[in-house]
């Protein structure tokens, strides 16, 4: 893929072990918690409607990273519990595995967070993570009919990014 | 075999801590801290069950960190024993299965130990530094 000014694309990550049915669902949400694009593959079980398990999902990321903070072994003072990080400031978490689903979590400097939820036995996914946001960067951040803090409607950025897990799926 | 584990917590099934033991991390907790901690790790378990996408979801076995794992045991009862380890420690989950029938043996079937109360248990606590100390070693000569 060849964009202006060079491309800074890193190559595709190579495929984890675990084949099949490995993506379940894609989240994004901006610093403000707008859910930016929710998109799944393979989503046998919904218990919640759409607005609140997005709500539910940030919740849950926020008050994680606000644990990992406080949790933090290597480091001697911290803020109190519950009080909002800024991205990069504080441990933060990087994946959680559970026995039916892996969630793995990347926060972009400007608090872009994608959210991937996979097979549980999906290896590290923080290549793949990176990759995603740069196809973000380069189909959504510049194109000019996108407004920032608006939910994704770009076709050609679902498209690919369809094409890319289904590549590493 | 390098292995470190920071610490040791184990709640409730109401989500209560009832015991935290430090092996010497630098992000040593005071006693409100630690039970918010165990509080807040209690809540996250179950949301994380809502948000399966399949069903059969118990909830969360491994949280990985840039500075810690976090391991997490829940027992049928659904007391959680959960420990903060280097990212990378293996044997974990086996070790929590070990700390869970120490748990068994030296709390539940020690006639004053009240259910669901902070574990005030003599023997417990040797067997498991015992338990502990083998992992432990690799981290003091660090």
């Amino acid at each position: 893929m060849q964009f202006f000014g060079g491309s800074e694309i890193s190559p595709s990550p190579p495929v984890p072990t675990a084949s099949g049915n490995n993506g379940h669902m894609i989240y994004m949400f901006n610093r403000n918690g707008v859910c930016l694009l929710y998109r799944e593959w393979n989503r046998p079980l919904r218990t919640l409607n759409a607005q609140q398990d997005h709500k539910l999902m940030f919740g849950l990321l926020f008050s994680l990273k606000s644990l990992t903070a406080k949790m933090d072994p290597t480091s001697a003072e911290k803020g109190n519990l519950g009080v909002p990080q800024l991205p990069g400031q504080g441990c933060s978490f990087h994946s959680f595995r559970t026995n039916t689903y892996k969630l793995s979590f990347m926060e972009s400097p400007s608090g872009i967070k994608i959210i991937l939820v996979t097979h549980p036995r999906t290896g590290d996914l923080r290549d793949s993570l990176k990759y995603i946001y740069n196809l973000y960067v380069e189909y959504v951040v510049k194109n000019p009919l996108y407004t920032p803090g608006s939910p994704i409607r770009c076709q050609l950025f679902n498209t690919t990014l369809d094409q890319y897990m289904r590549g590493i799926a | 075999m390098a292995a470190a584990i920071y610490s040791l917590y184990i709640i409730n099934k109401s989500g209560g801590l009832i015991y935290y033991k430090d092996y010497g991390s630098a992000g040593r907790m005071d006693t409100n801290d630690s039970l918010r901690v165990a509080s807040l790790w209690h809540s996250m378990h179950a949301i994380s069950q809502q948000l399966s996408p399949v069903s059969g979801c118990l909830g969360i076995e491994l949280l990985q960190a840039d500075t810690f794992d976090l391991h997490c045991y829940q027992s049928l009862t659904g007391t959680k024993f959960f420990v903060v380890c280097e990212p990378g420690t293996q044997h974990m989950e086996s070790l929590l299965k070990y700390i869970y029938e120490l748990y068994t043996d030296y709390v539940l079937k020690n006639p004053f130990y009240e259910m669901e109360m902070p574990i005030r248990c003599e023997l417990f606590d040797i067997n498991l530094t015992q338990a502990v100390q083998k992992d432990r070693v690799a981290f003091l000569g660090r």
